[in-house]
């Protein structure tokens, strides 16, 4: 049967029900700013988005976005490569490869198309891609999409993706390796100085997926690389313009010319509408914004150790470094389910990640922290935290 | 060129501490369905053959493979 296959989610969702909690698709009702709304009846604070810098109420992106929808209408109707560039998304190009330093810059209609797209038409047949074996969905579904030869390489381990170049001997020059700067369900950086050097022992191309550590890392905030001072090495750069930047899209960038070539094979930038102009405005703005106050990038790092430091002090399994995204770690499905529902009736809202979207057979509450919390908020998550332990929520081996 | 029983005997061993079920090992074992490899087991096992034969096995050709023979022909043409 077709529907077989679906049996499991099915059951879990009837289970969810049962138990009256939305963890996933949770309606938000309303939003009260960029960090608290209302979710499913619960006034929360908003601990489980990516707008690590807290633009999506900043008056100059709004601004930007209301002024260029009068412009240019609610949407080009069709794709870049048809009626759908418009001057607006010419010039985001030129802006985002110029805040990069390099000279060429692709913009997509989602974050996901430009990972899924870039992966997918880089590599073809007779090539080999490499990548971390926690590599994001849209990165998987692209390699799945390009016919070359893909091999892993364990997560964040710079010694297997060296042992994995040298087995592939002539071929090394023609591989594609992977890596994603901030890893986005436990927020642990790629070592990208070992990989870049690597890459520089065996050939072969990098691509650095920076859609969790745009904005949040680097004296720029280009992010991971820029922090491991390896741009050089890096081939391509993909990211997203829906965390950092608060809109929606996504983009590549590179120093390579070929890029103005390669935008004409990539599928996910051909047969599919461009943004709405009123996004590529607030992107054009926020991405201005967060050039010019790098205090956003101070306010979102010391909310990330405040919150890591309050997590760990009430001996909850956080994982080895602060970072915008501190997941806590649970092994047992119900347990996490409860504390899911719990945390959302003390006024909290964080994302419940379960397998295979995890890493490990783990489960998570996953929580990312914004420059636009304040330190109260911070604080009243951790409260949050603590009153779940001393109901005794946590498996008694992770709250010791 | 390692012979194909050589590459048959090195996957039963391999095999033998995930044989939870104790099926009796041969070419047409179904990896998943008669031993109930999980996916992160089945990886785990793949890591085991790539490190003996110091050879990278693509995740591509897995969804051909699904017997202990049909993986055997696999890893001999990727370790000439």
């Amino acid at each position: 049967m077709l529907f077989d296959k679906f049996q499991t989610m099915a059951d879990f969702q009837a289970e969810l029900a049962e138990r009256d909690v939305v963890p996933f698709g949770a309606v938000t009702e309303q939003i009260l700013s960029p960090t608290e709304g209302v979710v499913e009846g619960h006034k929360v604070i908003l601990a489980g988005t990516n707008n690590y810098m807290g633009l999506s109420f900043d008056p100059r992106c709004i601004a930007a976005a209301q002024a260029a929808v009068a412009k240019w209408g609610t949407g080009t109707t069709g794709s870049r490569l048809a009626n759908g560039s418009f001057a607006e998304h010419e010039a985001l190009e030129q802006e985002i490869a110029r805040f990069y330093g390099v000279g060429h810059a692709i913009v997509f209609s989602t974050g996901y198309a430009a990972t899924m797209g870039m992966c997918s038409t880089l590599a073809g047949p007779g090539d080999v891609i490499l990548l971390d074996a926690d590599s994001h969905a849209s990165i998987y579904a692209g390699v799945k999409l390009s016919d070359a030869d893909i091999i892993r390489y364990k997560h964040n381990d710079p010694d297997d993706l060296a042992k994995r170049m040298r087995r592939l001997g002539d071929r090394a020059g023609q591989t594609l390796i992977i890596a994603e700067g901030i890893y986005s369900m436990l927020g642990d950086v790629a070592p990208l100085q070992e990989i870049a050097e690597v890459k520089r022992e065996y050939g072969g191309y990098l691509l650095v997926d920076e859609a969790h550590s745009m904005g949040v890392l680097g004296d720029t905030g280009r992010g991971a690389a820029q922090a491991a001072g390896v741009e050089d090495d890096v081939d391509f750069t993909v990211g997203t313009f829906s965390k950092s930047l608060g809109s929606i899209g996504g983009f590549c960038v590179s120093r390579h010319a070929e890029l103005e070539a390669i935008r004409f094979c990539i599928k996910a930038y051909i047969f599919t509408a461009s943004s709405s102009p009123s996004v590529i405005a607030s992107t054009r703005e926020a991405l201005r914004i967060i050039s010019s106050e790098p205090e956003r990038r101070q306010k979102v790092w010391d909310n990330a150790k405040r919150l890591y430091e309050g997590l760990k002090a009430l001996g909850l399994p956080v994982g080895p470094t602060a970072s915008p995204v501190v997941a806590v770690e649970m092994t047992d499905r119900s347990r996490t389910i409860d504390c899911w529902k719990a945390l959302m009736e003390a006024g909290v809202y964080v994302n419940l990640v379960i397998p295979p979207a995890s890493p490990s057979t783990n489960f998570l509450l996953r929580n990312s922290v914004s420059a636009a919390h304040s330190a109260e908020q911070i604080d009243a998550i951790i409260s949050a935290y603590a009153g779940l332990k001393e109901a005794g929520l946590f498996e008694p081996a992770q709250a010791a | 060129m390692t012979d194909y029983l050589e590459y048959l005997d090195f996957l039963y061993s391999a095999l033998e501490p995930l044989n939870r079920r104790n099926v009796a090992l041969s070419e047409s074992t179904h990896l998943v369905a008669d031993i109930g490899l999980s996916s992160l087991e089945v990886m785990e096992f793949i890591e085991k053959i790539e490190d003996h034969y110091d050879i990278s096995i693509p995740l591509n050709i897995l969804p051909d493979v699904n017997t202990i023979g049909e993986l055997a022909l696999k890893v001999g043409e990727l370790n000439p």
